[in-house]
C-alpha cells in the first residue's frame, strides 16, 4: 500500500491528454497493488478542469498561486520536492512532454530519486516498478529496473495508455499553500507562439502525400509536390524535412506539428518515429513506402511497400498521367 | 561568452537490421557506422554561432573511449576551441552518472551557457542536460529551438507539443537542451577535421575526478533488450512498381481519399 502521485499537465486552462492517460495508468497500477492515486495540480487561479481530476483521483492537491499561472520547471520542482519529502509516494508520474523533460530530471537530482523517462509501459514487481521503453528510435525495446529507493520517478510517453474512462473516484480537493521560501523562478514566461498556422491546413486534407528523410535532398521536394497535385492530395512531411528547411512547419505531421485525419495517408520515406506516428492516429488508412522493412512506420501502417520511394512515385505519376 | 557543449557518439541504426547481443542487454554494434548524435550536431553549431557573435570560447566535452574522440574532432572542425574526453574505463554509466561526471568537469571550466542535445539517438533518455543543470545549480530549459542572449539573460524559444512555441526569459548561466532544426549545422570536410587535429584535446581519467563512489552508482539498470512486439502491422504489397502503383490507387479510391 502506497501512494502514486500524478502531476497534472495543463495548458491555457485545459488538461492535456497525457494527464488522462497517466491517471488511467495510475488507476490500473493502484488496483493491482492497493495504492492510492493522488493528483497534483500546480497552476494559477480559477482552473476550470478540477472536476475532471477529482473524479479520477483519491485526493487532489491544488497549489494555486499567481506565480504559478505559467509552468515553471523551477517552481514545480521545488513544490514537488517538498511534497515528496512530506508524503514519500511510492511512484511519481509526470508527462514525457517538453515541460516534463525540463522538470523531471531536475527533480530527480534534487531529491535523489531514480528516474526513468519516456515509459511506454510500467510494471510493478516485488514492490519495485519496472519500465518498458524504446531505444534506437523505436527499433528496439528494453526493460529498465531501478536501484532501490524510497520512491521512483517516471515520465510517461503520450498516446500509449488509453484515456481514462468515466471517473469512478471522488477525490477530496485539498488546497495547499505555495511553500514559503521558494526562490523566484529563473525562467519567466513571455508568450506562446503558434507555429503551425500557414497557407494550407493539412489537418483538413482527405489525402496526404507525406515525405520524410528518405527523400534525400531538397531538389526532390517539387517531385513529390507534383505527385501530390496529380493525386489531388496535399503535401505534408515529417520533422527532418522541416528541420532542414525543405518545407515549412505548417506542413509538419506529428506531436510538435499537426495531428491529421485524412482518409488516406501516404508516407514516403518516413521511418515512423513515435512523435510522427502519434500525429497520424486519426488517419483512416495508412500506406507506407520505405526501403527498410524494419522501419517502425510499418507497424503503424495498414499497407506497406518495401521499395525506393522514387520508383513508386514515378509509377504513380505514370498511371495518373494516362 | 564561454560555452560548453556536450556531445555523444552514437551508431546509425536507420536501414539496418539490429541484433541483440547474447547477454541480451545491448545491440550488436560491430558492423554499425558511428556518427555524432544528431541533436548534438545542432548544439555544437549553436555554440559556434554564439561564439562568432559574442566572442569567448567553445569547449566540447564527451565521455567515452578513444574512438569517441571522432565526435570531438568533428566539433573542433566545426569551430570549437578545445575538447575534453573523459575516460570512464569499464564502468556502467546511466544518465544520472553521466550527468554527474559532466558536472564535475564543467564546474571547473568557465561557462555562461552549457548546451546539450535534447536526447541521444541510442538510449533516447533525454535527461542528461537537465540533470547536469541541477548538479551545477543552474537555470535550465529543454527542447530549445532559439536563443538570443543579452545582459546576463537569454530570450529562448522552447518547442511544446501541438505546434506551439513558448518564449521565455532565462537567467544565465544556464543549461539548454537543443532541439534539431534550431540552425543549419555547417558542413565539415575531411580536411577540416584533419586541420582541427592541431587544436587541444585533453583526456581526463574518471578516477582523477574525485567523485564520491556513491555518485557513480547507476540509478537505473537495463535488464533486457527485446524486439518490438509483433503487432498487426502492415499488409505488404509485393510486386513491381507499376503493380504497386495500381494497387495504391485502388486503395485510395476505395477509402475515399480522392480530392
Amino acid at each position: 500500500m502506497g501512494e502514486i502521485l500524478v502531476l497534472v499537465e495543463h495548458r491555457n486552462g485545459a488538461l492535456r491528454d497525457i494527464t488522462h492517460e497517466m491517471l488511467n495508468k495510475a488507476d490500473a497500477l493502484s488496483r493491482a497493488r492497493s495504492h492510492t492515486v493522488t493528483a497534483v495540480v500546480i497552476g494559477g487561479k480559477e482552473l476550470s478542469f478540477l472536476d475532471h481530476v477529482t473524479e479520477r483521483a483519491d485526493e487532489v492537491l491544488l497549489f494555486e498561486d499567481d506565480r504559478l499561472s505559467h509552468f515553471s520547471a523551477d517552481l514545480s520542482a521545488d513544490i514537488l520536492a517538498g511534497l515528496i519529502e512530506e508524503r514519500r509516494p511510492f511512484l511519481t508520474l509526470m508527462a514525457h512532454s517538453s515541460w516534463g523533460m525540463n522538470l523531471a530530471p531536475a527533480l530527480a537530482v534534487k531529491i535523489g530519486y531514480p528516474l526513468a523517462t519516456d515509459a511506454v509501459d510500467i510494471l510493478v514487481d516485488q514492490d519495485r516498478p519496472m519500465v518498458i521503453r524504446q531505444v534506437y528510435s523505436g527499433k528496439m525495446f528494453c526493460r529498465v529496473s531501478f536501484q532501490e529507493s524510497q520512491g521512483y520517478l517516471i515520465t510517461v510517453r503520450s498516446g500509449v495508455f488509453p484515456p481514462h474512462r468515466a471517473g469512478e473516484r471522488r477525490g477530496d480537493l485539498i488546497r495547499r499553500d505555495m511553500p514559503a521560501g521558494i526562490p523566484e523562478s529563473r525562467t519567466q514566461f513571455v508568450e506562446f507562439v503558434d507555429t503551425a498556422a500557414g497557407e494550407v491546413d493539412i489537418a483538413q486534407a482527405q489525402l496526404l502525400v507525406s515525405v520524410g528523410r528518405g527523400i534525400g535532398e531538397e531538389e526532390n521536394v517539387p517531385v513529390m509536390q507534383e505527385l501530390a497535385d496529380l493525386m489531388g492530395g496535399v503535401l505534408s512531411c515529417s520533422r527532418p524535412v522541416v528541420d532542414k528547411n525543405w518545407l515549412p512547419k505548417f506542413r509538419q505531421v506529428g506531436t510538435s506539428g499537426k495531428s491529421v485525419k485524412p482518409k488516406v495517408y501516404l508516407a514516403f520515406g518516413i521511418s515512423g518515429a513515435f512523435q510522427h506516428v502519434a500525429g497520424i492516429s486519426g488517419a483512416g488508412t495508412v500506406i507506407a513506402v520505405n526501403k527498410d522493412r524494419k522501419a517502425p512506420i510499418f507497424r503503424a501502417a495498414d499497407y506497406g511497400v518495401v521499395d525506393d520511394l522514387f520508383n513508386v512515385a514515378a509509377a504513380l505519376k505514370e498511371k495518373l498521367k494516362h | 561568452m564561454d560555452i560548453v557543449v556536450c556531445v555523444k557518439r552514437v551508431p546509425l541504426t536507420q536501414e539496418v537490421d539490429l541484433e541483440i547481443t547474447p547477454e541480451g542487454r545491448e545491440i550488436k554494434k560491430d558492423s554499425l557506422v558511428y556518427v555524432m548524435n544528431d541533436w548534438d550536431n545542432y548544439a555544437v553549431e549553436e555554440a559556434v554561432l554564439l561564439q562568432e557573435k559574442f566572442g569567448g570560447s567553445v569547449t566540447a566535452v564527451t565521455i567515452g573511449d578513444e574512438e569517441d574522440e571522432e565526435v570531438l574532432r568533428r566539433a573542433l572542425a566545426m569551430g570549437a576551441d578545445r575538447a575534453i574526453r573523459i575516460e570512464p574505463g569499464e564502468r556502467q554509466l546511466d544518465s544520472f552518472v553521466v550527468s554527474r561526471i559532466l558536472a564535475q568537469v564543467i564546474r571547473e571550466i568557465p561557462h555562461d551557457i552549457v548546451l546539450t542535445g535534447v536526447q541521444a539517438d541510442d538510449d533516447n533518455c533525454g535527461m542528461v542536460g537537465i540533470m547536469l543543470a541541477e548538479h551545477l545549480h543552474l537555470a535550465h530549459a529543454a527542447v530549445v529551438t532559439g536563443m538570443e542572449p543579452e545582459n546576463g539573460e537569454a530570450e529562448i524559444k522552447m518547442e511544446l507539443e501541438g505546434g506551439i512555441d513558448e518564449i521565455s526569459r532565462i537567467k544565465l548561466p544556464a543549461v539548454l537542451s537543443i532541439q534539431t532544426g534550431i540552425n543549419e549545422p555547417r558542413y565539415v570536410s575531411i580536411m577540416g577535421i584533419r586541420k582541427a587535429r592541431k587544436k587541444e584535446l585533453k583526456v581526463v581519467d574518471l578516477g582523477d575526478l574525485n567523485i564520491p563512489e556513491e555518485d557513480l552508482a547507476p540509478r537505473t539498470v537495463v535488464e533486457e533488450f527485446f524486439l518490438p512486439p509483433e503487432t498487426a502491422g502492415a499488409e505488404f504489397i509485393e510486386g513491381d512498381a507499376t503493380f504497386v502503383a495500381e494497387k495504391i490507387l485502388e486503395i485510395i479510391k476505395e477509402k475515399g481519399g480522392t480530392g
